[in-house]
């Protein structure tokens, strides 16, 4: 199942948001990360969370600075700021808002039969 | 023969300086890039692929280049500024070939030329007239906005694609100004008359930015790009006029020569139309030769910041050593009004040329410095404004300084203070781009506010 790419968009910033608040990461391990959560029907264009990275940033909701990886190469990390937390507490309740209602109107209407996976658990403090 | 590993470096830096070429990607994205790519191709091969195939596939993840471009150009719209690859974006942007739209501007550059002279079929005084010149210039003064504004309007409004209900919502705006400038009953040549006359473009450029935008006027980034356009513009205005005046001057001394006078033709038709049609031609060279002229108005300003510090340093200096305070005769508060406007001005085009990522330096130090200076200077020059106010109680014309004055205090006071606070890391510079773009209507409500209410206030002296 592939998921759309208005919601693949739409989703991208809560997504990349709360895989920083579980820790400090870097692009590729954000891909990669986003790849284990969904089971590989979130499919991203790698190219494309880096300019979702820089948005982010200029917006204040992450701060980024460069770093020596093991391969001696630089480095771009990301890290959540607590204006990121903030948001992503909001997009969070918006979107829990948005899945209940889902959720509601497709309990009643049974015919079709959905598998809801478990809500990823995330920390909240933040890390910058 | 190459070992693989020399081959895939090779592969690889060729797929660098592809993605060099586009101008919405700089360095350190491209080094982000390929960091990315080199552990997706590391990662491939302890797979089980080929040095080769692990490439292909790893290029094959990161996207079609021109699509990541785009999405950096989205995020980065100052990179681009000069490029215009937002212009041929997928989303809507016009594509029309070169020739129609320079058959477009050309069309609507004539149709300004003429609106100008078609007050004379009605039997209005010709503009520059020498006897009737005060009649002309109470006509022509306060409307001059309508010869020009609903074409840049509707230059952009085509370019742009406007919607429908955009367009009315438009033309009403520029019809509702026009009939408030002409119906009011202003006392002729009176101050607010001449208020209105000053403020009226000012509350208009904000249709123009409306349409400018394309209706995505709340998108900041589109604010901005609707500064940097109105500063080009004004800077490519000002080449023209002086390009004009070489051609009319040459045009009058030429035919002098061979006994023929054609003053009143330079006078009445070269000068009124030029003047109008050269702000349509204008806009479309801002729009059409971002890349062959680099952005000057950011240019100035980094030449202009530092000396206008430096004045003003030395005029506070000179003011606490003299202990002479500000003369505040007649209406010099116009002049600090016009001091703020400068500064401002200098702001806004440092602000709009900058790399929002980049960390703090020097020139933001310089800058927080000057915005400080000016706030002190105009803290000096209101303190004495005030007491001649109470004295004399409120003109139209102070009121409007006053009101001028405060306005652009508020914005650079927070503009000062969130400077600050990223030159000391607790702010993001994007914030200070946010409270710039987000003050712009403020600017024309005022402006409209002293066009309308202005004159029913003070009893249309």
């Amino acid at each position: 199942m592939d998921i759309s790419k208005d919601l693949v968009a739409a989703s991208a910033a809560p997504l990349v948001l709360a895989i920083l608040a579980e820790g400090d990461s870097y692009g590729y391990a954000i891909i990669k990360r986003v790849g284990e959560l969904s089971g590989g029907h979130l499919q991203w264009t790698d190219g494309m969370l880096y300019p979702v990275l820089h948005r982010l940033e200029r917006l204040g909701y992450v701060e980024a600075r460069w770093a020596k990886a093991e391969s001696g190469r630089r480095r771009r990390y990301y890290c959540i700021t607590k204006a990121g937390q903030a948001h992503l507490q909001t997009q969070r309740r918006q979107w829990q808002a948005v899945d209940a209602t889902l959720r509601e109107i497709w309990m009643e209407s049974s015919s079709l039969p959905v598998e809801w996976p478990p809500l990823p658990q995330w920390r909240v403090e933040a890390t910058c | 023969m190459l070992t693989r590993d020399e081959a895939l470096e090779a592969q690889i830096s060729h797929w660098r300086s592809w993605l060099r070429r586009r101008p919405a990607i700089r360095d350190s994205d491209v080094e982000e890039l390929e960091g990315h790519l080199r552990d997706l191709v590391t990662d491939l091969r302890a797979a089980g692929l080929a040095a080769d195939e692990a490439f292909l596939v790893a290029v094959k993840r990161l996207g079609d280049l021109d699509a990541v471009s785009r999405e950096f150009a989205r995020e980065h719209s100052e990179r681009l500024w000069k490029q215009l690859v937002m212009a041929k974006d997928a989303d809507g942007e016009p594509s029309g070939s070169p020739l129609r739209e320079g058959t477009v501007v050309i069309a609507l550059a004539a149709a300004a030329g003429a609106a100008i002279k078609l007050p004379e079929l009605f039997g209005y005084p010709h503009i520059g007239s020498g006897d009737g010149f005060f009649d002309a210039a109470t006509f022509y003064f306060p409307n001059v906005s309508f010869f020009v504004f609903p074409f840049l309007a509707g230059y952009f409004a085509w370019k742009r694609r406007l919607d429908r209900a955009g367009c009315v919502r438009l033309a009403l705006t520029f019809a509702a100004a026009a009939v408030a400038i002409n119906a009011l009953p202003f006392t002729a040549g009176g101050h607010t008359q001449t208020l209105a006359a000053l403020h009226l473009p000012i509350a208009l450029w904000l249709a123009v930015g409306i349409a400018y935008s394309g209706g995505r006027w709340f998108d900041g980034n589109r604010r901005m790009d609707f500064v940097r356009f109105s500063g080009e513009l004004f800077i490519y205005y000002v080449l023209m006029a002086l390009g004009g005046g070489v051609l009319t001057g040459f045009t009058a001394v030429s035919f002098a020569a061979i006994g023929a006078d054609v003053e009143w033709f330079a006078q009445q038709w070269m000068l009124p139309c030029g003047a109008m049609g050269a702000v349509i031609v204008g806009a479309w060279l801002v729009e059409a030769k971002q890349s062959v002229v680099e952005n000057m108005a950011p240019v100035l300003t980094r030449l202009f910041t530092p000396l206008f510090a430096v004045v003003l340093l030395a005029l506070l200096a000179t003011m606490a050593w003299t202990g002479s305070g500000i003369d505040m005769d007649r209406e010099v508060l116009i002049g600090f009004d016009l001091l703020l406007a400068v500064v401002l001005g200098l702001l806004l085009y440092a602000i709009s040329a900058r790399d929002v990522q980049a960390p703090p330096g020097a020139f933001d130090a310089l800058q927080l410095l000057l915005v400080v200076c000016a706030l002190v200077v105009d803290a000096v020059a209101l303190s004495a404004i005030a007491g001649r106010i109470s004295e004399f109680g409120l003109s139209p014309n102070r009121a409007a300084a006053l009101g001028e004055n405060l306005v652009l205090l508020v914005n650079l006071a927070w503009s000062a203070w969130l400077y600050a606070r990223f030159l000391t890391g607790r702010g993001t510079f994007s914030a200070l781009e946010r409270w710039q773009t987000a003050y712009l209507p403020v600017f024309a409500v005022w402006a409209a506010f002293v066009v309308v209410a202005f004159p029913a206030l003070f009893g249309f002296v």
